[in-house]
């Protein structure tokens, strides 16, 4: 019982005045971002980041989660009263949850759905309290090989987990570790690919990438389609807790189900979007009532959003264990930790565990905090969406200005955030997806160096990644992963043109 | 995001010319990295594992194959290429907050970031939104003070400043 024990040391730590404020301040300022469209749990918390170098690491990251929480709740509010999905992973939210409010039942669809984002979360919490140190302890045994295979893992599943094309998801990972190469070379400090421009020195930052990809990237997307926000009003009586609180226990396969997929998901970098759709996806197939998903089921609003929240949480494990984020949001924060001299991975529970216990404490408490704050505010919280978008709009690019600015202190990279942003553009638009450039943008370096690092031990046999059951099963793993897309459509062919793949 | 079947005002650009430039971009991306791979060498040395360019050149080498194989899909014109992916109306729409956020970009290197902010929302709130000019100036007033407020003197992270701050002691 040694998780407990540290477990409540943690709660010691995070249960201070300071930090319960911290959590306060971020739940809210988490629910306004994930309420604003172009500005997701991802970038928020990365415009945010550089307000917090000057805080110790424990209470950073405690309002860093604290906004990713209130981001996730916040994706969910617009998704079910104005139809517009505020994160990727609210969209199977709004299947059941816009037709709920439609009826006239938005309350009782927000009740539910952040219900079942508190149970989600607290799942995979639970979870990771028991599991990460075990998952640590057997990581502390990774070396070069292994860690690449982790990351090769990583990527692969995007490309056999990505729904859309494979090669665009392929292109825009290239991408991204592309432009994580440019600048100093960390293994031998030659220069790559700045052509002689001083800017270039550092390389891009991922954070410079993230805003300017997602907040000028969605801008722009609003703007072409003109949106305009025309949403249900939202009538939250208290009783609406009661009422929806009755029909959930009737729902505990669905939830446990969720919950499963969901932590599945977010151990594995699939990440929340995945889960949710497959959330739902499993609900309808499975649940009595899977007829009515779709017109305005409650129960189709507690699947995705079960799932999406357990991944969201999950994500945290490997993230915190191995140093691999599970989802883009992660990978922010995973930069974070960078920045304050944490490094992630194995050690960290050895050398820093006041602030690993901290950090699991307060997921804990941050969820509970959360949980009663969205369910009391959220007639004011809908009231950000009748702010004009023409006051928003300005409003974020000029965030968006600081948030890039404030990473190097240098115009440049407010430009660069401009010309991503129409890049962002461009891959929304043309369905290239965004989270493994990013991702490939953030571990690029890790990946290369220690893809060069096992290369150096093995003298340049590729056969070093099949050298011990582990990395050889991740590494084979990762293969067919990667090559999944090429065997589906090698089986449709094979049992006859007639069969379509179906999407899941 | 696919809402544009009904294309209201006349179209512009195709999803089939948007997926063979994009798919070229890459393509020349993919042509620059080459280059400079090439320079720093992508050959294995002994003893001291592969020079710099090698996990850069396959990498992009991916990247090239597989923006070939979207080029290649790009080309046929097919139904669903031709689909419009963007109209002229949604282009000025877009320009509209683009071109000013360009301007806002480069006024800040000469008269801070909020004085530019609050020319910028303002602007746009009353070009864009039509709203009365009184209320576009508080708006956009009050926006650029709270932030010099959280920025400047609460976080202490200091943002580009213009003559305006210096004159007030910043």
């Amino acid at each position: 019982m040694d998780e407990l024990n540290a477990l409540f040391g943690g709660f010691a730590v995070a249960l201070s005045a300071y930090h319960i404020m911290l959590m306060v301040i971020g739940i809210t300022l988490g629910v306004v971002i994930g309420v604003l469209p172009g500005l997701g749990g991802a970038n928020g918390v990365a415009i945010l980041l550089p307000l917090t170098f000057s805080m110790p690491p424990t209470s950073a990251i405690i309002l860093l989660t604290s906004i990713y929480w209130g981001a996730l709740f916040g994706g969910a509010i617009t998704s079910i009263l104005f139809n517009i999905p505020g994160e990727p992973w609210s969209v199977a939210t709004t299947f059941d949850g816009h037709p709920m409010a439609q009826n006239g039942k938005a309350d009782e669809a927000l009740v539910g759905a952040f219900t079942a984002s508190f149970v989600g979360a607290i799942f995979a919490v639970c979870l990771i309290t028991f599991l990460a140190p075990v998952v640590a302890k057997f990581a502390l045994k990774f070396g070069p090989a292994e860690f690449f295979a982790v990351q090769f893992l990583t990527f692969a599943s995007f490309i056999g987990m990505g729904r859309g094309s494979a090669f665009k998801t392929v292109a825009s990972m290239c991408l991204g570790f592309a432009l994580a190469s440019v600048g100093l070379d960390g293994v031998t400090g030659t220069l790559r690919m700045t052509f002689g421009q001083d800017e270039l020195l550092n390389g891009f930052k991922f954070l410079v990438a993230v805003i300017g990809l997602f907040g000028i990237g969605e801008i722009l997307c609003s703007m072409e389609d003109g949106l305009k926000f025309n949403g249900a009003t939202a009538k939250l009586r208290m009783d609406a807790v009661i009422r929806t609180w009755k029909q959930l226990p009737g729902m505990w396969l669905t939830f446990l189900r969720s919950c499963i997929v969901g932590c599945w998901m977010g151990i594995t970098p699939g990440g929340a979007t995945p889960a949710s759709f497959m959330g739902y996806g499993i609900a309808k197939r499975l649940s009595k009532r899977g007829d009515n998903f779709g017109k305005g089921e409650l129960e189709g609003v507690v699947a995705p959003e079960t799932a999406a929240h357990a991944a969201g949480t999950a994500a945290l494990l490997p993230m915190l264990t191995l140093g691999i984020p599970g989802s883009p949001t992660a990978a922010v924060l995973l930069g974070g930790l960078l920045i304050w001299g944490l490094q992630p991975g194995p050690l960290l529970f050895v050398e820093q565990p006041d602030f690993v216990w901290g950090l699991i404490a307060s997921m804990y408490l941050g969820n509970v905090v959360g949980l009663i704050m969205v369910l009391t505010c959220v007639p004011f919280f809908a009231a950000i969406l009748r702010v004009p978008f023409s006051i928003i709009a300005p409003a974020i690019v000029f965030v968006c200005a600081i948030g890039a600015f404030t990473v190097n202190n240098a115009m440049f990279d407010v430009w660069l955030m401009l010309a991503f942003g129409v890049l962002g553009y461009l891959f929304n638009k043309l369905r290239y997806p965004l989270p493994p450039l990013v991702l490939a943008l953030v571990l690029g370096d890790q990946a290369e160096s220690s893809f060069r690092q096992a290369m150096l031990v093995s003298q340049g046999n590729v056969g070093v990644f099949w050298s011990n059951w582990l990395c050889g099963s991740i590494m084979t793993l990762g293969l067919v992963m990667a090559f999944w897309p090429a065997l589906q459509a090698l089986r449709v062919k094979l049992s006859g043109n007639g069969a379509v793949a179906r999407a899941a | 995001m696919s809402s544009n079947e009904e294309a209201e005002g006349s179209p512009l650009v195709s999803y089939r010319t948007l997926d063979i430039a994009v798919a070229i971009f890459f393509l020349i991306v993919a042509a620059i990295v080459i280059t400079d791979s090439l320079r720093l060498g992508i050959a294995w040395k002994p003893n001291e594992g592969p020079q710099p360019g090698l996990f850069p050149f396959y990498i992009v080498v991916a990247m090239g194959i597989a923006s070939l194989v979207n080029l290649a899909q790009a080309l046929p014109r097919t139904p669903e290429g031709e689909r419009t992916a963007t109209t002229i109306p949604g282009i000025k729409r877009m320009a509209a907050i683009f071109v000013p956020a360009v301007l806002f970009v480069l006024a800040t290197n000469y008269i801070g970031i909020y004085v530019s902010a609050a020319i910028y929302i303002g602007t746009f709130m009353v070009f864009f939104g039509k709203f009365p000019v009184w209320k576009a100036l508080a708006v956009s007033l009050g926006i650029a003070i709270v932030n010099f407020m959280m920025f400047e003197v609460w976080f202490l992270v200091p943002l580009p400043k213009g003559p305006l701050e210096a004159a007030l002691g910043y």
